[in-house]
């Protein structure tokens, strides 16, 4: 492997490393929702108000709930190695089909909120950390916390009803005109206006962490000695700040940009039901309340290497930001 | 060929349908065209009424596959025919026979027949319908004399009755041209339905919405008055009520906007707020016991929970005045069965108390006389907030309840197949006839695992002997003799506690005309909404 050029040989150590990974998320998922009580056939009678004994019987055998679970999760796992995700019982379509339905929404939701709160948080976290402790840095710090303490389902619901149902400006959910018949650039147009509501509902709230990040990561730089000597050369001003302090503390930024693709497919799980938006995150609520485990393995499958695939990237772009990455020892 | 755009005919038509509007004035006439959106909270997979029936489903079905005939307020027997024009028993109950509708053609040209309506009742309600299952059984055959008669013949008497009251919710028909020779759960025509109904289905975004159209050669003349019906998906609890507001759905059915949020929203300029139209689709909030339970194998603890109840709190707080005080098992509504005269457990905790004592559970030095888990059904806002009120009423005359929560299958599996409960509070429905879905609560000798059914170890020969005798009687003054002693007898034993009988709330803009003119109205077919012109 040392013959490979250095990126590549990350991305192979990654992809080796992703498998097991995936392997755990699947065989635990399957556990917990098999321990959650009642099946995918309690649930389908819950929503239709009831049936009798044979009917049941004979729909636990036709989605093959008369088996024990380690079959079935050995079925699974056989049917995964020829990458078959699978049948949803609930949407009754394969799982596939499903998932990769709802998948544009959610990166669409999830790449504009982290563009937001990546853009937006450094920016203020700049100003912030330009002059740690100042009036300026306290008060945006103080707003920062209290946005970030917020719930993302409040803030959604307090922007519907401030933008959509008192101000009319904005559609109050959805992510474009019911049966509109729009297309090409007005649609798009259409599609747009429909996220910026839970863009915001969803940015805002990570905004504030990267915000804090950036502040306290330029707060101890400007005590540092390469920071000192820039001074002492008699650098100041906007110069000193962009180029030397901010540039430094953007580092953690990008590591926290990767962990929070993760938590950021959470909570579009809350935005994507309050907005009313099909995405992955609202799928997997759907298929833990149906029982429909294939459909939520699929959706977490999906996740992870959405995940992993982001970080992957981050991995990349920090390798070629920070030369000290990547470079170790055995690698 | 559209038709002009306001004919004489549909003027005339208009003002024929006038006294069901409500307080329609003249400018109030429905204009023919138009979309009505509106909210939806599930989608069914499966949209097939004649196989799946439940209101989730009849929803967006009943516009577009139709039954023999729909509720009706003023109609006799409670009926207004839709595909079948007459309808006849014989004396010794053992046929019923049908006329049908002429001139109606399913969505795809066809025209119906009774073929049809024999191929549905035989392969699909008899043997696949999760209600039509139990109602059609002993369906033995069903004869088609001529392409518009269709005599169903039963192995055993069957009441008319019970078939009459089973028109509206069981007897969607499928087009036998689709279904006959293929696997009928599995038809690609449960997604993409094909009906004879005012309105065809165009198209489902799943996670979006679900797309009907006019049907432009629908049997009834210059019907329906809209030209689209669009069920937008909001699965958050808020969302109908602010997309009313902002004006981007124009109805919520089925309580979609919450009872708490109804005072506000009732007040806002442009909408209204219907309570009618849903009375044939009774819930009822009930507390079903365990009587497995050794303290509740007791009558008079059963009857002690009974009397700790405060009904008229629970349906002026939870409900908001949006529900009625029960006593018994058949609603107030349905005033061919229901029974006036049985026993009333008033809120008196007192009473409750001497009985408890009485039945040799003291209090405790803590107070306590005894515990029980109390599993209150996800189903309903409403089946949770009793089940907190339960709890707290129950206290006070010494039981200790601890609420467990599950979700709706954990509720199901934990209630009806484990029988891991001591009391629940339930929200079963009552379907128009007791035989449908509310004998099986108090028939005894039922497998496990069969959800909404009596799974609660009562058993009572008196009772099962009425239900036995019941459901073969013809004459339908003696039937309604039986279910009333029914009645009295299981509130008598206290089978379960009847808490209250409550329905749903449509919140609407008033740009639509038409809502709320049966009394199953949001799952009958919609053929009369209009928007305002």
């Amino acid at each position: 492997m040392t013959g490979l050029p250095r990126p590549l040989r990350l991305v192979l150590r990654r992809l080796a490393g992703a498998l097991p990974v995936l392997a755990l998320v699947v065989v635990g998922s399957f556990l917990l929702l098999e321990a959650a009580p009642g099946d995918a056939v309690d649930a389908y009678l819950a929503g239709i108000g009831g049936g009798d004994a044979g009917q049941m019987a004979a729909l636990r055998a036709e989605w093959g709930l008369d088996q024990g679970p380690l079959p079935r999760l050995a079925a699974y796992v056989t049917a995964l190695l020829r990458l078959d995700l699978g049948w949803s019982s609930a949407f009754e379509r394969p799982v596939l089909e499903v998932v990769l339905e709802r998948l544009p929404n959610t990166l669409l939701l999830m790449g504009m909120a982290t563009a937001l709160a990546l853009s937006l948080g450094s920016l203020l976290g700049i100003v912030c950390g330009a002059r740690p402790g100042s009036v300026q840095d306290r008060a945006l710090s103080l707003a920062a916390i209290a946005v970030y303490a917020t719930p993302g389902f409040w803030l959604g619901l307090v922007l519907i009803v401030a933008f959509s149902v008192e101000l009319r400006w904005l559609p109050s959910g959805g992510i474009e005109t019911t049966a509109s018949g729009l297309a090409g650039w007005d649609r798009a147009v259409d599609i747009a206006r429909h996220l910026v509501l839970p863009v915001l509902a969803l940015g805002l709230v990570y905004m504030a962490l990267y915000l804090r990040l950036m502040r306290d990561g330029m707060a101890e730089l400007w005590g540092q000695d390469f920071v000192r000597a820039a001074r002492a050369r008699g650098m100041s001003g906007r110069r000193l700040v962009l180029r030397h302090v901010a540039r430094n503390a953007l580092l953690p930024v990008v590591t926290m940009l990767g962990l929070q693709s993760a938590s950021m497919l959470g909570g579009s799980v809350v935005v994507e039901s309050v907005f009313a938006i099909p995405g992955l995150g609202r799928l997997a609520q759907e298929s833990v309340a149906r029982r429909d485990t294939p459909l939520l393995l699929g959706v977490v499958l999906l996740s992870a290497v959405v995940v992993m695939l982001v970080n992957l990237v981050i991995d990349l772009a920090y390798a070629l930001l920070d030369p000290r990455v990547g470079s170790g020892g055995g690698g | 060929m559209r038709a002009p755009f306001v004919s004489r005919r549909t003027l005339l038509a208009g003002a024929a349908a006038l006294p069901l509007l409500p307080r329609a004035g003249r400018a109030a006439m429905p204009r023919r065209g138009g979309r009505l959106t509106v909210a939806a909270d599930s989608e069914p997979p499966n949209l097939n009424p004649a196989l799946v029936a439940s209101n989730g489903v009849f929803f967006v079905a009943s516009k577009v596959m139709e039954p023999l005939a729909e509720a009706s307020y003023d109609g006799p027997d409670g009926l207004a025919p839709l595909l079948a024009t007459g309808w006849q028993g014989s004396a010794d109950g053992r046929s019923f026979t049908f006329g049908l509708r002429e001139g109606v053609a399913w969505h795809d040209g066809k025209p119906f027949t009774s073929a049809d309506v024999a191929f549905s009742a035989m392969e699909v309600w008899k043997q696949k319908q999760n209600l039509g299952r139990a109602v059609f059984r002993e369906l033995e055959s069903v004869e088609t004399p001529d392409a518009h008669t269709a005599v169903f013949r039963f192995a055993v008497p069957t009441p008319g009755q019970l078939i009459r009251n089973a028109l509206p919710a069981l007897t969607a028909v499928v087009p036998k041209h689709l279904f006959e020779g293929t696997d009928i759960m599995k038809n690609p025509a449960n997604r993409q339905l094909v009906g004879t109904g005012p309105f065809r289905f165009a198209e489902r975004r799943p996670g979006e919405y679900t797309r009907l159209v006019r049907n432009t050669s629908y049997w009834e003349q210059d019907r329906p008055y809209l030209d689209e019906v669009v069920y937008r998906v909001l699965p958050d609890r808020a969302a109908a009520g602010n997309a009313l507001e902002a004006e981007e759905i124009q109805l919520a059915a089925f309580s979609a906007v919450p009872l708490a949020d109804l005072e506000r929203i009732g007040k806002v300029p442009g909408i209204k707020v219907y309570s009618n139209g849903y009375e044939g689709l009774t819930y009822q909030l009930v507390v079903e016991i365990n009587h497995s339970r050794k303290e509740l194998s007791d009558v008079r603890v059963r009857r002690a929970l009974a009397h700790a109840i405060d009904r008229d709190f629970v349906v002026r707080t939870i409900f908001r005045g949006y529900a009625r005080v029960a006593q018994g098992p058949v609603p107030q509504h349905d005033r061919v069965f229901h029974a006036p005269d049985v026993a009333g457990y008033g809120f008196n905790p007192a009473r409750a108390n001497a009985l408890l004592d009485e039945a040799g559970y003291p209090r405790e030095a803590d107070g306590v006389r005894f515990r029980l888990r109390l599993l209150p059904a996800p189903f309903f806002n409403e089946t949770r907030q009793f089940g907190d009120y339960l709890r707290q009423a129950l206290a006070k005359v010494g039981v200790d309840a601890t609420v467990v929560a599950n979700d709706s299958p954990g509720h199901i599996r934990a209630v009806y197949t484990d029988r891991a409960f001591d009391i629940t509070v339930g929200s079963p429905v009552y379907r128009g006839d007791p035989a449908i879905s509310t004998t099986v609560l108090f028939q005894s000798g039922l497998p496990p695992g069969v959800p909404f059914a009596n799974q609660y170890g009562y058993a009572n020969p008196v009772v099962d002997g009425l239900i036995r005798q019941a459901i073969s009687t013809i004459d339908d003054a003696e039937r309604v003799r039986l279910y009333r002693a029914f009645q009295k007898q299981v509130v008598e034993d206290v089978a379960m506690i009847n808490v209250a009988e409550f329905s749903f709330i449509t919140v609407a803009r008033d740009t639509v005309l038409g809502v709320s003119t049966n009394p199953r109205w949001a799952v009958s077919n919609w053929a009369d909404v209009g928007l305002v012109g």
